[in-house]
């Protein structure tokens, strides 16, 4: 038997095809088919083909998270059409606009599992290997398609290791891991390519940070990533409501084949940043430290769990939001932000002057949080894309958690290490 | 049927790592209509790329064509605006798979896309796999059988209906 990595023993198994090598295209049948705010468009494809008998119901999983609640009457009516088809057709996984940000809720109620293939009409459906599945992300019709007829088209891919070890300095995190990969490898580094990651670092990560990872892969343009399942993911999972005896792990082979291995040293990284206007541009923070921000934006599947809240809260504590500076934060999902709530994590954000929104993909879709012409925003998303939020001629950079909430402190672009060295004094 | 997978026409040029925010900004996501779309389609970069877009037949572009969201309204505001094929040295698998399953030709040449001048002609025969610009022509494997029959139907959905028409499944 050759030895395999994770996406080929993913595909093999969703498609039931054996022996599967890079380069080979087969019909995989997902699991669950994730659409979010995007659910209207493939309801109204749907009726074009007219059909109304679904392959498996119970894969569907809709969630209104991109523009909740709704900010005018068109996205009204298309929220109102997903409820109306969630109900006719008795789709049981259906979030409304109170949820959150897709990706969070379905891994929070348990309905993604280790092994399971994935697809969701969000580009960062890649996160799903924080929790051992593979996800990846397709346009809308291909959902309907699915829904149909419960397939895609998928080739396999070549898979490149990425291997972390050592602990991080105090200041950095798991964000600015990937951000520093993704300045190094380019934002087509990976393209097509399963990600696996690997090493004494990433087998400390907490799920959170698995999922700031698998999420950000994308942005080096991979197909899926992956963290290998462990006591941490089962400890999740339980959490979840996912029974033990229903998962179904699996792991890559010993001696599995590789088109690259490529590593990075833990302790010697400092906070990173993302500047204007791709991912890929990345600097330490020193290299920008003093530049004008007008806002602060905590959000996005890649930096708004709990944790990051916590470590946001953590930094600001005995601080106040720079005058004239506006920091938003935007929890991942409603358990995250009743979790934030009871431990007093929200009222620590709001007394140091940030503005809490209700949980969603938010600013981050350009749904609030808009700048004007020759504004700056730092955000803790995963794009800062021209004219992603508000103004084309706004400038968007990306850090950390703890990078965003230092530099909210002083109004320019800080490292975090600074602030928490004040504290320490103090 | 040889002439309908040739398409072709006058180009503009990108560089590289062109985004789906910079191809259709997220704010025009709440249509799907193409020509609706196609009035937004590459806003950012301003009116007069605009302008020049909605008078070419085929997109030029550098590495990691469409990289970013899944948006599929980054294939189809192309479409609206009256472009036949894109070619790039490469793209995002994302936008490639939209591309494919709205019936756009998508095509992956590093050589042809650097052999393109802005303004100049270029023609695309997806099924023999060649581009054509400035006299020469640059052969690229063809697409997979799955690949070719979703574009010889226009697009992956009315594929599906084809097939069901048909009685297959």
């Amino acid at each position: 038997m050759t030895a395999k990595t994770f996406a080929q023993k993913a595909i093999e198994r969703a498609s039931g095809v054996a022996d599967l090598v890079p380069g080979q295209i087969v019909d995989a049948f997902p699991d669950l088919y994730m659409s979010h705010t995007a659910s209207w468009r493939c309801i109204r494809t749907l009726e074009k083909m007219g059909v109304e008998q679904l392959y498996d119901v119970d894969r569907v999983a809709m969630v209104m998270d991109h523009l909740s609640p709704a900010m005018n009457a068109k996205t009204a009516a298309d929220h109102a059409l997903c409820r109306e088809f969630a109900q006719k057709m008795g789709v049981k996984n259906f979030f409304d606009v109170n949820s959150g940000i897709a990706h969070i809720v379905l891994m929070e109620h348990g309905l993604v599992r280790p092994g399971q293939f994935i697809i969701g009409t969000d580009s960062h459906s890649t996160i799903y290997g924080a929790l051992g599945a593979f996800g990846t992300g397709v346009g809308f019709s291909e959902i309907t398609a699915a829904w149909v007829t419960g397939k895609l088209w998928v080739k396999v891919p070549e898979s490149v290791r990425i291997v972390i070890d050592g602990d991080l300095a105090p200041g950095v995190y798991a964000k600015d891991i990937m951000l520093k990969l993704i300045g190094d490898l380019g934002a087509d580094g990976l393209t097509y390519e399963s990600v696996e990651f690997s090493g004494s670092y990433v087998e400390g990560m907490s799920v959170s940070e698995r999922m700031t990872f698998c999420n950000l892969a994308m942005e080096m343009g991979a197909k899926n990533a992956f963290v290998a399942p462990d006591d941490t993911t089962l400890a999740y999972l339980d959490e979840a409501g996912v029974p033990r005896d229903e998962l179904d792990i699996l792991l890559p082979d010993e001696g599995a084949t590789y088109r690259a291995t490529v590593r990075l040293d833990g302790p010697t990284l400092a906070p990173q940043i993302a500047v204007p206007h791709t991912v890929d541009n990345v600097v330490g923070v020193g290299d920008v430290a003093g530049t004008k921000l007008d806002q602060v934006f905590i959000g996005s599947c890649a930096n708004a769990k709990y944790d990051d809240l916590v470590i946001a809260a953590d930094v600001l504590a005995g601080h106040r939001v720079a005058p004239g500076l506006r920091l938003i934060v935007t929890p991942a999902s409603a358990k995250i932000m009743a979790q934030a709530s009871d431990s007093g994590v929200l009222t620590k954000l709001i007394q140091a002057g940030a503005m809490i929104t209700n949980p969603g993909c938010g600013a981050c879709a350009g749904n609030g949080g808009a700048m004007a012409d020759g504004e700056t925003t730092l955000s803790t998303a995963n794009r800062n894309f021209q004219g992603r939020m508000g103004s084309y001629d706004s400038k968007i950079f990306l850090s950390s958690p703890a990078t965003a909430a230092a530099s909210a402190i002083r109004g320019v672009i800080t490292d975090p290490r600074e602030i928490v060295a004040t504290a320490v004094v103090a | 049927m040889g002439s309908e997978h040739r398409v072709g026409g006058k180009v503009i040029t990108f560089g590289e790592n062109v985004n789906t925010d910079v191809i259709i900004p997220g704010r025009y996501l709440v249509s799907i209509d193409p020509a609706e779309l196609a009035e937004h389609a590459f806003e950012p970069l301003g009116p007069e790329t605009q302008e020049r877009l909605r008078a070419s037949d085929v997109v030029v572009a550098g590495r990691n064509f469409g990289c970013g969201s899944a948006r599929e309204q980054a294939a189809t505001c192309l479409i609206g605006a009256g472009i036949k094929a894109v070619v790039a040295a490469s793209f995002s698998r994302v936008f490639f798979r939209n591309a494919i399953n709205t019936g756009l030709v998508a095509v992956e040449s590093p050589a042809a896309a650097e052999a393109a001048t802005d303004g100049g002609e270029m023609w695309v025969d997806y099924d023999a796999g060649t581009v054509e610009v400035g006299g020469q022509t640059f052969p690229f494997s063809p697409y997979p059988q799955v690949l070719r029959e979703i574009m010889a139907d226009g697009g992956l959905i009315p594929h599906l209906m084809a097939s069901f028409a048909g009685g297959k499944q």
